[in-house]
């Protein structure tokens, strides 16, 4: 089996990471949008333990990142989730352009 | 010797008076308010005479003179090794004198409040007023220094307003105390300007160091500067004396006295007659040495403004109708007659000077008397003008037995009090400035006739006037002041004030010449038998007079167009060259830089306002160019 080499790696996450911006930027629906954002937080966490296996494969700071990412992004995800079903409850509507009045 | 520190009470007694019926007064009955007052002012007139006794009587005279005594002294303010600002009691044969005075007229008057203001609304606010103006009063002339007095002379200026103003429901109120005040606040700038340039020049603030020192002999021969062509003391002492006419009401700054009528007519006989009016007369008697040894230009000046006064407000008195301008155009006559006395003074002999404080005193005792008989006939009648009066002798003997006491005195027959006072002024007078001396003989007849045309026209001319409510003379509390002043006024005279009071602080010898009393009595005698011609009974003789006089009379009425000068000058001049220039400078250029300021923030806020668009994934976007473009520069860089 062909080593995967660390290039390799960062290309899947830059891809993975631009792939998430671009839904961010252009996904209308807040779901889809809080799922793009998991796209670029995994992306991250793909750097990370990259970098730790390759770089410095003795210590283990990468992976401990990596977790503590994977846990906030669980409370985020629960966070936003409620946010997103109370604008609901008030807008009848999940939809960034309908909710620009949050500015004020 | 004995102690004198209980003095620091007499002061803070009306204070703590103040303070007490300032901040309670409102919860306080009306008796308990005014016992409140009338007690705290009775403790410190007993202590004044107690003071004065002591000073007088039991201390006396310590080798020669009686001493200059400063009981209680700190200092406040320092500023150079010598020149500090210092707090305490001066005790001299004048401030003692004018203790006397104050106490004693605030405590009549307080007397009189008590009967003549039963029933008004604020009660105890008038009563703190009183309290504050005979507190700021005291401190004036217990002040050892020229800004300690200074300090004194502005809040009695500020009690004066708010006694002025205390109906200040009435738009004539309002606007007489802010004449007043703005008009004495005038003349107090020049008196801190002189008060600057004396201290400079004496290198102290203190009476005693600025007396000893700009009147030795070897300040007088190296002091050489001058202003304009006057030595600078010259114009120091002219400032101070500005100060000193405009709390006196010498002309031309004697505007605000006529209106100040408008207060209460108890707080007129305190204030605008017996005690704030002569503090100008007080201070220049202050600064006597320097006036009279260092330059006699500025006691000159003194001098004609005194005569000029005392001879102008005399005319305008006999044409007013309101009682109470009569009585406050007499003020400012008499207080003419104290200033021309201090102005024709000199130090050695200084029989002007005694005289000057001498009518000083005669006068706070008829004037007061004057005021508060007045006051007692406006609460019985209900009106100021003299037309709705007449025939009042038999509603109102005691006020009419003691009204006629002080125009007696106050016109100068002997045996009453201002016949002696008169007369050393026109003897004082007489011996150096026989020109002063003749218009002060003329005003003097013409004084005995404007208070006798008051006289007349209250008491008398109508002879079946009737009263309508007429409730009687008023309470008690108002007739024993007047009975109290009215026997002083009659025999205040026979003090002999040359003992007690004189330049140099050593007793001299009164003089009296029975001779020279002729001519000023006889004066006043035809001044009295003219007003007894003409308004004794109500007869056209007065008015065909009047109309005989035409033009004299007229501008006498109107006052002589002084205050329609001044409104003059204000409104067209000073209002057009320098307020409204001043106003367009203060809108287009100073507001201009602001609002230029202002208007640049709104319209680069205004530009920025749109990028929070509320457009969540805008901000996304932004933030995401903001870090590809910091990378960017990063690599750049780092390359």
């Amino acid at each position: 089996m062909n080593h995967i080499t660390i290039t390799q790696i960062l290309f899947l996450s830059t891809a993975l990471f631009f792939i998430g911006v671009y839904g961010l930027l252009t996904r209308r629906n807040m779901i889809t949008m809080l799922m793009a954002i998991e796209l670029i937080l995994n992306s991250v966490n793909i750097n990370f333990v990259a970098f730790n296996k390759y770089l410095y494969p003795e210590n283990l700071d990468g992976l401990f990142f990596t977790i503590f990412i994977i846990a906030i992004a669980a409370a985020e995800a629960a966070v936003a989730i409620a946010i997103i079903i109370n604008i609901y409850r008030n807008h009848r509507s999940i939809d960034v352009e309908d909710n620009e009045e949050m500015k004020y | 010797m004995n102690s004198y520190n209980y003095i620091a009470l007499i002061p803070i007694l009306p204070f703590a008076g103040f303070l007490l019926l300032g901040l309670f007064g409102k919860r306080l009955p009306e008796k308990i308010s005014g016992l409140i007052g009338v007690l705290f002012i009775g403790i410190a007139a007993v202590l004044s005479l107690t003071t004065a006794y002591q000073y007088f009587i039991t201390d006396g005279v310590i080798n020669g003179t009686y001493p200059t005594l400063e009981p209680i002294k700190f200092t406040w303010l320092q500023f150079t090794s010598t020149l500090s600002i210092d707090m305490g009691i001066m005790l001299d044969p004048i401030s003692v004198m004018m203790l006397v005075v104050v106490t004693f007229i605030s405590l009549m008057v307080h007397l009189f409040s008590l009967g003549y203001m039963h029933g008004e609304k604020r009660f105890a606010t008038y009563y703190s007023h009183l309290q504050l103006f005979t507190f700021s009063m005291l401190g004036l002339v217990l002040s050892g220094n020229l800004f300690q007095i200074y300090m004194f002379w502005e809040l009695v200026g500020v009690s004066s307003f708010l006694l002025i103003g205390y109906y200040y429901d009435k738009p004539s109120a309002v606007a007489a105390s802010k004449k007043a005040f703005i008009v004495t606040r005038f003349a107090d700038l020049f008196f801190l300007i002189g008060i600057l340039i004396m201290g400079v020049t004496a290198d102290s603030f203190d009476f005693n160091t600025i007396i000893t020192t700009l009147t030795s002999s070897a300040f007088q021969e190296n002091y050489t500067a001058t202003f304009l062509g006057f030595s600078v003391l010259t114009w120091a002492l002219t400032l101070i004396f500005i100060g000193g006419a405009g709390k006196s009401a010498m002309f031309p700054l004697h505007i605000w006295l006529p209106d100040a009528m408008e207060g209460p007519t108890p707080v007129s006989a305190l204030i605008h007659a017996a005690t704030m009016v002569v503090a100008g007369v007080f201070l220049v008697a202050r600064l006597f040495p320097v006036f009279s040894v260092t330059d006699s230009g500025a006691l000159e000046i003194v001098a004609y403004v005194g005569i000029f006064s005392a001879l102008f407000a005399a005319v305008i008195a006999c044409t007013q109708t309101d009682i109470k301008r009569v009585l406050a155009y007499s003020t400012m006559s008499q207080i003419g007659y104290m200033m021309f006395a201090l102005g024709v003074s000199d130090y050695e002999h200084g029989a002007g000077y005694t005289s000057s404080m001498f009518h000083l005193f005669t006068h706070a005792f008829f004037k007061s008397l004057l005021f508060l008989g007045a006051g007692s006939v406006i609460h019985a009648v209900h009106s100021n003008e003299m037309k709705d009066m007449g025939g009042l002798k038999k509603y109102l003997p005691i006020t009419h037995i003691t009204f006629l006491i002080a125009c007696l005195a106050i016109a100068g027959i002997p045996p009453f009090a201002g016949f002696f006072s008169k007369e050393g002024i026109l003897h004082a007078a007489y011996a150096t400035h026989p020109a002063i001396y003749y218009v002060a003989l003329i005003t003097s007849g013409i004084t005995a006739f404007y208070m006798f045309r008051l006289y007349y026209s209250i008491f008398w001319n109508k002879s079946e006037t009737h009263l309508h409510d007429f409730h009687g003379e008023g309470p008690l509390t108002m007739k024993i002041p007047l009975l109290i002043l009215g026997a002083l006024s009659a025999v205040a005279g026979f003090i002999p004030f040359a003992q007690y009071i004189s330049p140099t602080n050593t007793p001299q010898e009164s003089h009296f010449e029975i001779l020279f009393s002729i001519a000023p009595v006889l004066i006043g005698v035809t001044g009295i038998i003219i007003a007894t011609i003409f308004y004794k009974t109500a007869n056209g003789k007065a008015a065909a007079f009047a109309k005989s006089a035409g033009g004299l009379y007229r501008s006498a009425y109107h006052k002589f167009y002084i205050d329609e000068v001044y409104t003059f000058v204000t409104k067209k001049i000073i209002f057009n060259l320098i307020g409204r220039p001043a106003a367009w400078i203060d809108r287009n250029i100073v507001d201009g830089l602001m609002n230029a300021i202002g208007n640049t923030t709104i319209t680069f806020s205004a530009s920025m306002k749109d990028l929070q668009s509320g457009k969540v994934q805008e901000y996304a976007l932004y933030f995401i160019a903001g870090v590809i473009g910091l990378s960017m520069l990063g690599i750049y860089l780092w390359m």
